[in-house]
Protein backbone atom coordinates (compact mmCIF):
# COMPACT_ATOMS: atom_id res chain seq x y z
CA UNK A 1 0.00 0.00 0.00
CA UNK A 2 1.39 3.37 -0.92
CA UNK A 3 1.71 5.94 1.84
CA UNK A 4 -0.81 7.94 0.25
CA UNK A 5 -3.38 5.16 0.21
CA UNK A 6 -2.63 4.36 3.80
CA UNK A 7 -3.15 7.81 5.16
CA UNK A 8 -6.65 8.02 2.86
CA UNK A 9 -8.18 4.43 3.44
CA UNK A 10 -11.81 4.13 2.64
CA UNK A 11 -12.63 3.88 6.70
CA UNK A 12 -11.19 7.59 6.89
CA UNK A 13 -12.95 8.60 3.81
CA UNK A 14 -16.32 7.71 5.22
CA UNK A 15 -16.02 9.47 8.10
CA UNK A 16 -15.09 12.19 6.00
CA UNK A 17 -18.08 11.66 3.98
CA UNK A 18 -20.67 11.17 6.81
CA UNK A 19 -18.78 12.23 10.41
CA UNK A 20 -20.30 10.44 13.11
CA UNK A 21 -21.61 12.92 16.15
CA UNK A 22 -21.68 15.52 14.08
CA UNK A 23 -24.02 17.90 15.95
CA UNK A 24 -23.94 20.85 18.59
CA UNK A 25 -24.79 19.36 21.94
CA UNK A 26 -27.55 22.14 24.13
CA UNK A 27 -26.76 19.92 27.33
CA UNK A 28 -23.37 19.83 26.64
CA UNK A 29 -20.80 20.49 30.21
CA UNK A 30 -17.82 20.69 28.71
CA UNK A 31 -17.30 22.44 25.64
CA UNK A 32 -13.88 23.53 23.92
CA UNK A 33 -13.13 25.62 20.67
CA UNK A 34 -9.88 24.25 18.63
CA UNK A 35 -8.26 25.90 15.75
CA UNK A 36 -5.16 25.21 13.87
CA UNK A 37 -3.68 28.49 12.54
CA UNK A 38 -2.07 27.59 9.76
CA UNK A 39 -4.85 25.90 7.89
CA UNK A 40 -7.57 27.41 9.41
CA UNK A 41 -9.11 23.80 10.38
CA UNK A 42 -12.05 24.55 13.34
CA UNK A 43 -13.56 22.31 15.59
CA UNK A 44 -15.72 22.54 18.49
CA UNK A 45 -16.41 19.68 20.56
CA UNK A 46 -18.87 18.85 23.09
CA UNK A 47 -19.08 16.64 25.87
CA UNK A 48 -22.09 15.87 28.62
CA UNK A 49 -19.84 14.20 31.38
CA UNK A 50 -21.64 12.53 34.27
CA UNK A 51 -19.51 11.31 37.41
CA UNK A 52 -16.88 11.20 35.33
CA UNK A 53 -18.19 8.84 32.08
CA UNK A 54 -18.47 10.42 28.76
CA UNK A 55 -22.20 10.51 28.67
CA UNK A 56 -22.32 11.63 25.29
CA UNK A 57 -19.98 13.14 22.98
CA UNK A 58 -20.25 15.36 19.55
CA UNK A 59 -18.24 17.93 17.05
CA UNK A 60 -18.52 20.28 14.41
CA UNK A 61 -16.09 22.65 12.30
CA UNK A 62 -14.53 22.56 9.25
CA UNK A 63 -11.50 20.91 8.32
CA UNK A 64 -10.27 18.64 5.80
CA UNK A 65 -11.02 15.00 5.33
CA UNK A 66 -7.99 14.20 8.14
CA UNK A 67 -8.88 16.48 11.03
CA UNK A 68 -12.97 15.57 10.16
CA UNK A 69 -12.14 11.61 10.35
CA UNK A 70 -10.29 11.88 13.21
CA UNK A 71 -12.71 13.76 15.40
CA UNK A 72 -15.01 11.55 14.09
CA UNK A 73 -13.22 8.41 15.13
CA UNK A 74 -12.75 10.26 18.17
CA UNK A 75 -16.27 10.54 19.48
CA UNK A 76 -16.93 6.68 18.56
CA UNK A 77 -14.49 5.57 20.48
CA UNK A 78 -14.61 8.18 23.41
CA UNK A 79 -18.41 7.43 24.35
CA UNK A 80 -18.59 5.92 27.45
CA UNK A 81 -15.33 6.00 28.26
CA UNK A 82 -14.29 7.52 31.43
CA UNK A 83 -11.98 10.49 31.71
CA UNK A 84 -9.08 8.58 32.81
CA UNK A 85 -9.40 6.21 30.35
CA UNK A 86 -9.78 8.71 27.79
CA UNK A 87 -7.01 10.58 28.85
CA UNK A 88 -4.90 7.23 28.60
CA UNK A 89 -6.42 7.20 24.41
CA UNK A 90 -5.16 10.65 23.89
CA UNK A 91 -1.65 9.81 24.79
CA UNK A 92 -1.50 6.80 22.93
CA UNK A 93 -3.05 8.31 19.60
CA UNK A 94 -1.04 11.10 20.53
CA UNK A 95 2.20 9.08 20.32
CA UNK A 96 0.89 7.28 17.21
CA UNK A 97 0.36 10.07 15.46
CA UNK A 98 3.92 11.86 16.18
CA UNK A 99 5.51 8.71 15.62
CA UNK A 100 6.60 8.50 19.06
CA UNK A 101 7.64 5.41 20.23
CA UNK A 102 6.31 3.93 23.59
CA UNK A 103 8.88 3.12 26.39
CA UNK A 104 8.06 -0.72 25.17
CA UNK A 105 7.77 -0.13 21.29
CA UNK A 106 4.99 1.59 19.06
CA UNK A 107 2.11 1.50 20.45
CA UNK A 108 -0.09 -1.15 19.00
CA UNK A 109 -3.54 -1.81 18.08
CA UNK A 110 -4.62 -3.05 21.90
CA UNK A 111 -4.08 0.88 22.73
CA UNK A 112 -5.15 2.56 20.26
CA UNK A 113 -7.93 0.20 19.17
CA UNK A 114 -9.90 1.31 15.74
CA UNK A 115 -7.86 4.76 15.64
CA UNK A 116 -5.00 2.52 14.26
CA UNK A 117 -6.01 3.32 11.09
CA UNK A 118 -5.05 6.78 11.36
CA UNK A 119 -0.88 5.39 12.13
CA UNK A 120 -0.65 6.64 8.19
CA UNK A 121 -0.56 10.22 9.33
CA UNK A 122 2.85 10.10 11.00
CA UNK A 123 4.55 9.84 7.61
CA UNK A 124 2.94 12.78 6.49
CA UNK A 125 4.47 15.72 9.35
CA UNK A 126 2.67 18.41 7.72
CA UNK A 127 -1.07 16.64 8.70
CA UNK A 128 -0.03 15.68 12.12
CA UNK A 129 -1.60 18.98 13.42
CA UNK A 130 -5.31 18.08 11.28
CA UNK A 131 -5.11 14.93 13.04
CA UNK A 132 -4.27 15.58 16.53
CA UNK A 133 -6.78 18.88 16.89
CA UNK A 134 -9.92 17.18 17.80
CA UNK A 135 -7.72 15.10 20.21
CA UNK A 136 -6.31 18.52 21.85
CA UNK A 137 -9.47 19.76 22.14
CA UNK A 138 -11.47 17.20 23.67
CA UNK A 139 -8.45 17.23 25.97
CA UNK A 140 -8.97 21.04 26.61
CA UNK A 141 -12.53 20.61 27.14
CA UNK A 142 -12.08 18.07 30.03
CA UNK A 143 -9.68 19.95 31.75
CA UNK A 144 -12.44 22.43 31.49
CA UNK A 145 -10.59 25.08 29.75
CA UNK A 146 -12.87 27.64 28.24
CA UNK A 147 -10.57 29.03 25.94
CA UNK A 148 -9.99 28.18 22.37
CA UNK A 149 -7.16 25.37 21.85
CA UNK A 150 -4.60 25.64 19.51
CA UNK A 151 -2.15 23.63 17.84
CA UNK A 152 -0.02 26.03 17.49
CA UNK B 1 11.84 24.21 -24.97
CA UNK B 2 10.01 26.80 -26.74
CA UNK B 3 6.70 28.16 -25.09
CA UNK B 4 4.00 28.48 -27.58
CA UNK B 5 3.71 32.24 -27.01
CA UNK B 6 5.41 34.00 -29.25
CA UNK B 7 5.05 37.80 -30.56
CA UNK B 8 5.18 38.85 -34.11
CA UNK B 9 6.54 42.60 -34.54
CA UNK B 10 7.21 44.31 -37.90
CA UNK B 11 9.68 42.59 -39.87
CA UNK B 12 10.73 40.07 -37.27
CA UNK B 13 9.63 37.16 -34.70
CA UNK B 14 11.13 38.51 -31.67
CA UNK B 15 12.85 35.08 -30.05
CA UNK B 16 10.62 33.73 -27.51
CA UNK B 17 12.42 32.63 -23.68
CA UNK B 18 14.48 29.94 -23.59
CA UNK B 19 13.00 27.89 -20.60
CA UNK B 20 15.04 24.86 -20.45
CA UNK B 21 18.18 27.25 -20.32
CA UNK B 22 15.95 29.46 -17.28
CA UNK B 23 15.47 26.12 -15.73
CA UNK B 24 19.64 25.20 -15.93
CA UNK B 25 20.24 28.15 -13.73
CA UNK B 26 18.00 27.11 -10.93
CA UNK B 27 19.64 24.12 -9.37
CA UNK B 28 17.00 22.96 -7.08
CA UNK B 29 14.55 22.60 -9.84
CA UNK B 30 16.78 19.14 -11.24
CA UNK B 31 15.34 17.65 -7.83
CA UNK B 32 12.82 14.66 -7.70
CA UNK B 33 10.34 14.49 -4.82
CA UNK B 34 8.95 11.37 -3.72
CA UNK B 35 10.44 10.17 -7.13
CA UNK B 36 8.60 12.57 -9.22
CA UNK B 37 10.36 15.33 -10.74
CA UNK B 38 9.82 18.48 -8.59
CA UNK B 39 6.99 20.88 -10.30
CA UNK B 40 7.44 23.92 -8.23
CA UNK B 41 4.43 25.81 -7.96
CA UNK B 42 4.99 27.68 -4.53
CA UNK B 43 6.53 31.08 -5.89
CA UNK B 44 4.03 32.81 -4.20
CA UNK B 45 5.09 31.63 -0.51
CA UNK B 46 9.01 31.94 -2.45
CA UNK B 47 10.90 31.75 -5.36
CA UNK B 48 14.25 29.31 -5.68
CA UNK B 49 17.15 31.24 -6.49
CA UNK B 50 19.51 30.88 -9.42
CA UNK B 51 22.86 29.75 -8.95
CA UNK B 52 24.43 33.21 -9.51
CA UNK B 53 22.69 34.39 -6.09
CA UNK B 54 23.72 31.13 -4.30
CA UNK B 55 27.73 31.71 -5.72
CA UNK B 56 27.01 35.47 -4.94
CA UNK B 57 26.00 34.12 -1.31
CA UNK B 58 29.06 31.60 -1.20
CA UNK B 59 32.13 34.32 -2.77
CA UNK B 60 30.63 36.90 -0.11
CA UNK B 61 31.73 34.85 2.87
CA UNK B 62 34.47 32.91 1.25
CA UNK B 63 36.36 36.16 0.19
CA UNK B 64 34.70 39.53 1.54
CA UNK B 65 32.73 38.83 4.67
CA UNK B 66 33.43 41.94 7.01
CA UNK B 67 31.28 44.33 9.03
CA UNK B 68 30.34 47.64 6.68
CA UNK B 69 30.77 50.91 7.50
CA UNK B 70 33.26 51.18 10.24
CA UNK B 71 36.44 49.10 9.23
CA UNK B 72 39.36 50.93 7.88
CA UNK B 73 40.63 47.31 6.39
CA UNK B 74 40.92 46.13 3.44
CA UNK B 75 37.91 43.60 3.91
CA UNK B 76 36.01 46.00 5.02
CA UNK B 77 35.83 48.35 2.63
CA UNK B 78 35.23 45.90 0.07
CA UNK B 79 32.17 44.52 1.95
CA UNK B 80 30.67 48.07 2.71
CA UNK B 81 31.54 48.77 -1.33
CA UNK B 82 29.32 45.60 -2.28
CA UNK B 83 26.63 46.45 0.18
CA UNK B 84 26.20 49.67 -1.52
CA UNK B 85 26.61 48.93 -4.99
CA UNK B 86 23.51 46.57 -3.83
CA UNK B 87 21.86 49.32 -2.74
CA UNK B 88 22.38 51.15 -6.38
CA UNK B 89 21.42 48.30 -8.30
CA UNK B 90 18.16 47.95 -5.79
CA UNK B 91 17.89 51.82 -6.30
CA UNK B 92 17.99 50.80 -10.63
CA UNK B 93 15.91 48.49 -10.66
CA UNK B 94 12.95 50.13 -8.95
CA UNK B 95 13.84 53.40 -10.22
CA UNK B 96 14.21 55.40 -7.21
CA UNK B 97 15.17 59.14 -7.60
CA UNK B 98 18.14 58.44 -5.17
CA UNK B 99 20.06 55.23 -3.18
CA UNK B 100 19.05 57.50 0.18
CA UNK B 101 15.38 56.63 -0.68
CA UNK B 102 16.47 52.67 -0.95
CA UNK B 103 16.60 51.19 2.88
CA UNK B 104 17.47 47.55 3.58
CA UNK B 105 15.05 45.85 6.03
CA UNK B 106 14.97 42.30 6.51
CA UNK B 107 11.67 42.01 4.26
CA UNK B 108 8.14 43.29 3.39
CA UNK B 109 6.68 42.85 6.41
CA UNK B 110 9.35 44.89 8.41
CA UNK B 111 8.71 47.86 6.23
CA UNK B 112 5.34 48.11 6.38
CA UNK B 113 6.19 47.84 10.27
CA UNK B 114 8.44 51.01 9.80
CA UNK B 115 6.48 52.78 7.79
CA UNK B 116 3.76 52.04 10.67
CA UNK B 117 5.26 52.66 13.48
CA UNK B 118 8.16 55.63 12.32
CA UNK B 119 5.24 57.85 9.95
CA UNK B 120 2.27 56.61 11.74
CA UNK B 121 2.82 56.91 15.19
CA UNK B 122 4.42 60.54 14.31
CA UNK B 123 1.68 61.91 11.88
CA UNK B 124 -1.14 60.17 12.83
CA UNK B 125 -4.06 60.76 15.97
CA UNK B 126 -7.51 59.87 16.97
CA UNK B 127 -9.63 59.96 14.76
CA UNK B 128 -7.38 59.80 11.32
CA UNK B 129 -8.43 56.78 9.24
CA UNK B 130 -5.96 54.68 6.87
CA UNK B 131 -7.34 52.69 3.86
CA UNK B 132 -6.49 49.35 3.12
CA UNK B 133 -7.89 46.87 0.75
CA UNK B 134 -9.93 43.44 1.68
CA UNK B 135 -7.27 41.85 -0.08
CA UNK B 136 -4.51 42.15 2.01
CA UNK B 137 -1.74 40.07 3.68
CA UNK B 138 -2.26 40.16 6.93
CA UNK B 139 1.28 42.09 7.14
CA UNK B 140 -0.22 45.03 5.53
CA UNK B 141 -3.37 44.25 8.24
CA UNK B 142 -2.12 43.80 11.64
CA UNK B 143 0.82 46.60 11.57
CA UNK B 144 -1.64 48.95 10.92
CA UNK B 145 -4.16 47.73 13.69
CA UNK B 146 -1.34 47.80 16.10
CA UNK B 147 -0.95 51.43 15.03
CA UNK B 148 -4.70 52.32 15.28
CA UNK B 149 -4.44 50.49 18.97
CA UNK B 150 -1.65 53.08 19.77
CA UNK B 151 -2.90 56.05 18.35
CA UNK B 152 -6.94 56.34 17.96
CA UNK B 153 -6.80 55.95 14.47
CA UNK B 154 -9.26 53.24 12.50
CA UNK B 155 -8.94 51.18 9.97
CA UNK B 156 -11.22 51.39 6.33
CA UNK B 157 -11.40 48.76 4.28
CA UNK B 158 -11.70 49.20 0.21
CA UNK B 159 -13.89 46.06 -0.40
CA UNK B 160 -13.59 43.52 -3.35
CA UNK B 161 -16.18 42.36 -6.21
CA UNK B 162 -16.76 38.78 -6.52
CA UNK B 163 -13.84 38.70 -8.90
CA UNK B 164 -11.47 39.78 -6.55
CA UNK B 165 -11.12 42.99 -8.04
CA UNK B 166 -11.25 46.02 -5.93
CA UNK B 167 -14.43 48.42 -6.29
CA UNK B 168 -13.07 52.01 -6.43
CA UNK B 169 -16.09 53.53 -6.51
CA UNK B 170 -15.64 52.35 -3.20
CA UNK B 171 -12.29 53.71 -2.77
CA UNK B 172 -13.45 57.27 -3.57
CA UNK B 173 -16.47 56.92 -0.86
CA UNK B 174 -13.71 55.99 1.76
CA UNK B 175 -11.10 58.53 1.03
CA UNK B 176 -12.07 61.89 3.15
CA UNK B 177 -10.86 64.50 4.98
CA UNK B 178 -9.95 61.93 8.29
CA UNK B 179 -7.80 59.89 5.26
CA UNK B 180 -3.90 60.17 6.95
CA UNK B 181 -2.63 57.20 4.62
CA UNK B 182 -3.76 54.52 2.17
CA UNK B 183 -2.06 51.23 2.47
CA UNK B 184 -2.46 48.60 -0.46
CA UNK B 185 -0.96 45.44 -2.01
CA UNK B 186 -0.02 45.93 -5.37
CA UNK B 187 -0.74 42.47 -6.03
CA UNK B 188 -3.22 39.76 -4.28
CA UNK B 189 -0.83 37.32 -2.82
CA UNK B 190 -4.21 34.78 -2.68
CA UNK B 191 -6.11 35.93 -5.48
CA UNK B 192 -3.66 37.48 -8.14
CA UNK B 193 -5.22 40.60 -8.60
CA UNK B 194 -3.71 43.18 -9.81
CA UNK B 195 -4.92 46.66 -7.88
CA UNK B 196 -5.23 49.49 -10.03
CA UNK B 197 -2.53 51.24 -7.74
CA UNK B 198 -1.74 54.25 -10.06
CA UNK B 199 -5.58 55.72 -9.81
CA UNK B 200 -5.64 54.92 -5.97
CA UNK B 201 -2.49 56.58 -5.78
CA UNK B 202 -3.73 59.39 -8.46
CA UNK B 203 -7.24 59.88 -5.35
CA UNK B 204 -5.06 59.99 -2.52
CA UNK B 205 -3.02 62.43 -3.77
CA UNK B 206 -5.49 65.15 -4.94
CA UNK B 207 -6.24 65.04 -1.09
CA UNK B 208 -2.95 65.03 -0.28
CA UNK B 209 -2.62 61.29 1.43
CA UNK B 210 0.50 59.36 1.37
CA UNK B 211 0.34 56.01 0.04
CA UNK B 212 2.47 52.89 0.63
CA UNK B 213 2.28 49.80 -1.80
CA UNK B 214 2.78 46.52 -0.39
CA UNK B 215 4.99 45.28 -3.33
CA UNK B 216 5.70 41.53 -2.18
CA UNK B 217 3.81 39.46 -5.17
CA UNK B 218 4.22 42.17 -7.88
CA UNK B 219 7.86 42.40 -7.75
CA UNK B 220 8.76 39.03 -9.15
CA UNK B 221 5.95 39.51 -12.03
CA UNK B 222 5.71 43.24 -12.71
CA UNK B 223 7.69 45.74 -14.19
CA UNK B 224 7.94 48.56 -11.04
CA UNK B 225 9.41 51.59 -11.27
CA UNK B 226 8.08 53.86 -8.40
CA UNK B 227 8.49 57.51 -9.75
CA UNK B 228 6.18 56.02 -12.48
CA UNK B 229 3.42 54.64 -9.91
CA UNK B 230 3.93 57.82 -7.62
CA UNK B 231 3.50 55.91 -4.75
CA UNK B 232 5.20 57.18 -1.39
CA UNK B 233 6.59 54.02 0.30
CA UNK B 234 6.91 50.99 -2.10
CA UNK B 235 7.91 47.45 0.02
CA UNK B 236 9.02 44.24 -1.10
CA UNK B 237 10.80 41.19 -0.14
CA UNK B 238 13.96 39.70 -1.58
CA UNK B 239 13.43 36.19 -1.27
CA UNK B 240 10.22 36.10 -4.12
CA UNK B 241 12.58 38.27 -6.07
CA UNK B 242 14.46 35.19 -6.92
CA UNK B 243 17.06 36.62 -3.97
CA UNK B 244 17.64 35.20 -0.01
CA UNK B 245 15.32 35.32 2.59
CA UNK B 246 15.59 37.78 5.42
CA UNK B 247 16.10 40.93 3.35
CA UNK B 248 13.49 43.31 1.75
CA UNK B 249 13.49 46.83 0.70
CA UNK B 250 11.46 49.76 2.03
CA UNK B 251 11.75 52.34 -0.61
CA UNK B 252 10.34 55.78 0.46
CA UNK B 253 10.17 59.28 -1.00
CA UNK B 254 12.93 61.79 0.58
CA UNK B 255 11.16 63.94 1.73
CA UNK B 256 8.66 61.59 4.01
CA UNK B 257 12.23 59.63 5.43
CA UNK B 258 13.28 62.68 5.97
CA UNK B 259 10.28 63.94 8.27
CA UNK B 260 10.37 60.29 9.77
CA UNK B 261 11.73 59.42 12.98
CA UNK B 262 14.35 56.66 13.28
CA UNK B 263 12.61 52.80 13.21
CA UNK B 264 15.17 51.60 15.86
CA UNK B 265 18.12 52.24 17.74
CA UNK B 266 21.24 51.21 17.40
CA UNK B 267 24.38 51.65 15.42
CA UNK B 268 25.17 53.11 12.25
CA UNK B 269 21.74 54.51 12.67
CA UNK B 270 23.50 57.85 14.81
CA UNK B 271 26.09 60.46 13.26
CA UNK B 272 26.98 60.87 17.28
CA UNK B 273 26.07 59.79 20.79
CA UNK B 274 26.09 61.43 23.84
CA UNK B 275 24.35 60.14 27.06
CA UNK B 276 23.16 63.72 26.71
CA UNK B 277 21.68 63.35 23.10
CA UNK B 278 22.15 61.21 20.40
CA UNK B 279 22.19 62.66 16.63
CA UNK B 280 20.69 60.72 14.26
CA UNK B 281 22.50 59.28 10.98
CA UNK B 282 21.34 61.00 7.23
CA UNK B 283 19.32 58.37 5.26
CA UNK B 284 18.93 55.89 4.44
CA UNK B 285 20.92 54.75 7.44
CA UNK B 286 18.72 56.24 9.85
CA UNK B 287 16.74 53.93 9.37
CA UNK B 288 19.19 50.82 9.54
CA UNK B 289 20.33 50.10 13.01
CA UNK B 290 22.65 47.38 13.40
CA UNK B 291 24.58 45.22 11.11
CA UNK B 292 22.47 44.47 8.55
CA UNK B 293 21.87 41.35 6.12
CA UNK B 294 24.64 41.96 4.34
CA UNK B 295 25.09 38.87 2.55
CA UNK B 296 21.36 39.19 1.72
CA UNK B 297 21.66 42.35 0.05
CA UNK B 298 24.90 41.14 -2.43
CA UNK B 299 22.31 38.59 -3.06
CA UNK B 300 19.07 40.43 -3.98
CA UNK B 301 21.70 42.79 -6.08
CA UNK B 302 22.85 39.16 -8.10
CA UNK B 303 18.93 38.04 -8.17
CA UNK B 304 18.45 41.78 -10.12
CA UNK B 305 21.66 41.25 -12.03
CA UNK B 306 20.09 37.62 -13.15
CA UNK B 307 17.25 39.24 -14.08
CA UNK B 308 19.00 41.76 -16.12
CA UNK B 309 20.37 38.98 -18.68
CA UNK B 310 16.10 37.94 -19.55
CA UNK B 311 14.07 39.64 -22.00
CA UNK B 312 11.49 41.14 -19.25
CA UNK B 313 8.87 41.78 -21.97
CA UNK B 314 9.43 37.92 -23.34
CA UNK B 315 8.94 37.11 -19.60
CA UNK B 316 5.75 38.35 -19.26
CA UNK B 317 4.54 37.20 -22.47
CA UNK B 318 5.72 33.48 -20.92
CA UNK B 319 4.26 33.96 -17.59
CA UNK B 320 1.20 35.27 -19.64
CA UNK B 321 0.65 31.88 -21.63
CA UNK B 322 0.90 29.73 -18.45
CA UNK B 323 -1.48 31.88 -16.74
CA UNK B 324 -3.83 31.51 -19.44
CA UNK B 325 -3.41 27.86 -19.91
CA UNK B 326 -3.20 27.50 -16.66
CA UNK B 327 -6.84 29.16 -16.13
CA UNK B 328 -8.24 27.08 -19.46
CA UNK B 329 -7.20 23.93 -17.77
CA UNK B 330 -8.29 24.29 -14.19
CA UNK B 331 -11.83 25.70 -15.31
CA UNK B 332 -11.93 22.19 -17.30
CA UNK B 333 -11.88 19.92 -14.66
CA UNK B 334 -15.47 19.48 -12.78
CA UNK B 335 -16.40 20.54 -9.26
CA UNK B 336 -13.09 22.80 -9.91
CA UNK B 337 -14.10 26.19 -8.33
CA UNK B 338 -11.66 29.56 -9.20
CA UNK B 339 -11.22 31.73 -6.60
CA UNK B 340 -9.68 35.15 -7.79
CA UNK B 341 -11.07 35.58 -11.49
CA UNK B 342 -10.04 39.28 -11.87
CA UNK B 343 -8.85 40.57 -15.59
CA UNK B 344 -5.95 41.76 -14.21
CA UNK B 345 -4.07 39.12 -12.97
CA UNK B 346 -0.60 37.48 -12.26
CA UNK B 347 0.06 33.40 -12.48
CA UNK B 348 -1.68 32.57 -9.70
CA UNK B 349 -4.29 30.33 -9.05
CA UNK B 350 -6.42 29.50 -5.71
CA UNK B 351 -8.73 27.10 -6.00
CA UNK B 352 -11.57 24.77 -4.34
CA UNK B 353 -13.64 21.97 -4.38
CA UNK B 354 -16.62 21.49 -2.19
CA UNK B 355 -16.45 18.17 -1.66
CA UNK B 356 -12.07 17.96 -1.24
CA UNK B 357 -10.70 20.09 1.27
CA UNK B 358 -7.11 22.39 -0.02
CA UNK B 359 -5.31 20.20 2.69
CA UNK B 360 -5.65 16.61 0.96
CA UNK B 361 -5.59 18.26 -2.67
CA UNK B 362 -1.93 19.89 -1.37
CA UNK B 363 -0.86 16.66 0.40
CA UNK B 364 -1.99 14.21 -2.93
CA UNK B 365 -0.24 16.48 -5.30
CA UNK B 366 3.02 16.78 -3.11
CA UNK B 367 2.89 12.73 -3.45
CA UNK B 368 3.13 13.67 -7.29
CA UNK B 369 5.95 16.14 -6.51
CA UNK B 370 4.15 19.22 -7.08
CA UNK B 371 4.61 21.68 -4.70
CA UNK B 372 1.54 24.07 -4.27
CA UNK B 373 0.44 26.03 -0.86
CA UNK B 374 -2.86 24.99 1.04
CA UNK B 375 -4.51 27.28 3.46
CA UNK B 376 -5.52 30.65 4.38
CA UNK B 377 -2.29 32.19 2.86
CA UNK B 378 -2.13 34.58 5.25
CA UNK B 379 -5.30 36.24 4.15
CA UNK B 380 -8.15 35.51 6.27
CA UNK B 381 -10.32 38.01 5.23
CA UNK B 382 -9.89 37.25 1.81
CA UNK B 383 -11.07 33.57 2.81
CA UNK B 384 -14.34 35.13 4.54
CA UNK B 385 -14.79 37.03 1.49
CA UNK B 386 -15.66 33.91 -0.43
CA UNK B 387 -16.63 32.20 1.91
CA UNK B 388 -14.42 29.44 2.02
CA UNK B 389 -11.79 28.04 4.65
CA UNK B 390 -8.89 27.40 2.63
CA UNK B 391 -7.83 27.62 -1.48
CA UNK B 392 -5.11 25.17 -2.85
CA UNK B 393 -2.92 27.66 -4.21
CA UNK B 394 -0.60 27.33 -7.47
CA UNK B 395 1.45 30.35 -8.31
CA UNK B 396 4.05 30.49 -11.29
CA UNK B 397 7.38 31.98 -11.91
CA UNK B 398 8.92 32.60 -15.65
CA UNK B 399 10.50 29.32 -15.19
CA UNK B 400 7.73 27.07 -15.00
CA UNK B 401 6.25 25.28 -17.74
CA UNK B 402 3.08 24.39 -19.74
CA UNK B 403 4.38 20.44 -19.03
CA UNK B 404 4.53 21.38 -15.50
CA UNK B 405 0.79 22.71 -15.77
CA UNK B 406 -0.20 19.21 -17.00
CA UNK B 407 1.67 17.71 -13.74
CA UNK B 408 -0.86 19.84 -11.59
CA UNK B 409 -3.67 18.97 -13.17
CA UNK B 410 -3.18 15.01 -13.58
CA UNK B 411 -2.34 15.49 -9.48
CA UNK B 412 -5.87 17.47 -8.94
CA UNK B 413 -7.71 14.61 -11.03
CA UNK B 414 -5.60 12.10 -8.68
CA UNK B 415 -7.36 13.70 -5.86
CA UNK B 416 -10.45 13.32 -7.21
CA UNK B 417 -10.07 10.09 -7.61
CA UNK B 418 -9.24 9.60 -3.84
CA UNK B 419 -12.12 11.51 -3.11
CA UNK B 420 -14.19 10.23 -5.72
Amino acid sequence: MSQLDELYQEVILDHNRSPRNYRAMANANRKAQGYNPLCGDQVTVYVDLKEGVIKDISFQGSGCAISKASASMMTAELKGKTEAEAKELFDNVHKMLTGEPNKDGPPDKREVGKLAILSGVCKFPARVKCASLAWHTVNSALKGGAGVTSTE
Amino acid sequence: MKVAHEIATPGRLIETLDISKIRADFPILKQKVHDKPLVYLDNGATSQKPQSVIDALNRYYSTENSNIHRGVHYLSERATAAYEAARQKIKSFVNARSEREIIFVRGTTEAINLVAQSYGRTFLKKGDEIIISAMEHHSNIVPWQMLCEQTGACLRVIPINHDGELVLDEYRRLLGEKTKLVSVTHVSNALGTIAPVKDIVRLAHARNVPVLLDGAQAIPHLKVDVQELGCDFYAFSGHKLFGPTGVGILYGRTELLDAMPPYQGGGDMISLVTFEKTHYNVLPYKFEAGTPHIAGGIGLAAAIDYLATLDWKQVMAHEHDLLAYATSALSSIDGLRIIGTAKEKVGVMSFVFDHVHAHDVGTILDQEGVAVRAGHHCAMPVMQRFGVPATTRASFALYNTRAEIDALVRGIHRALKVFK
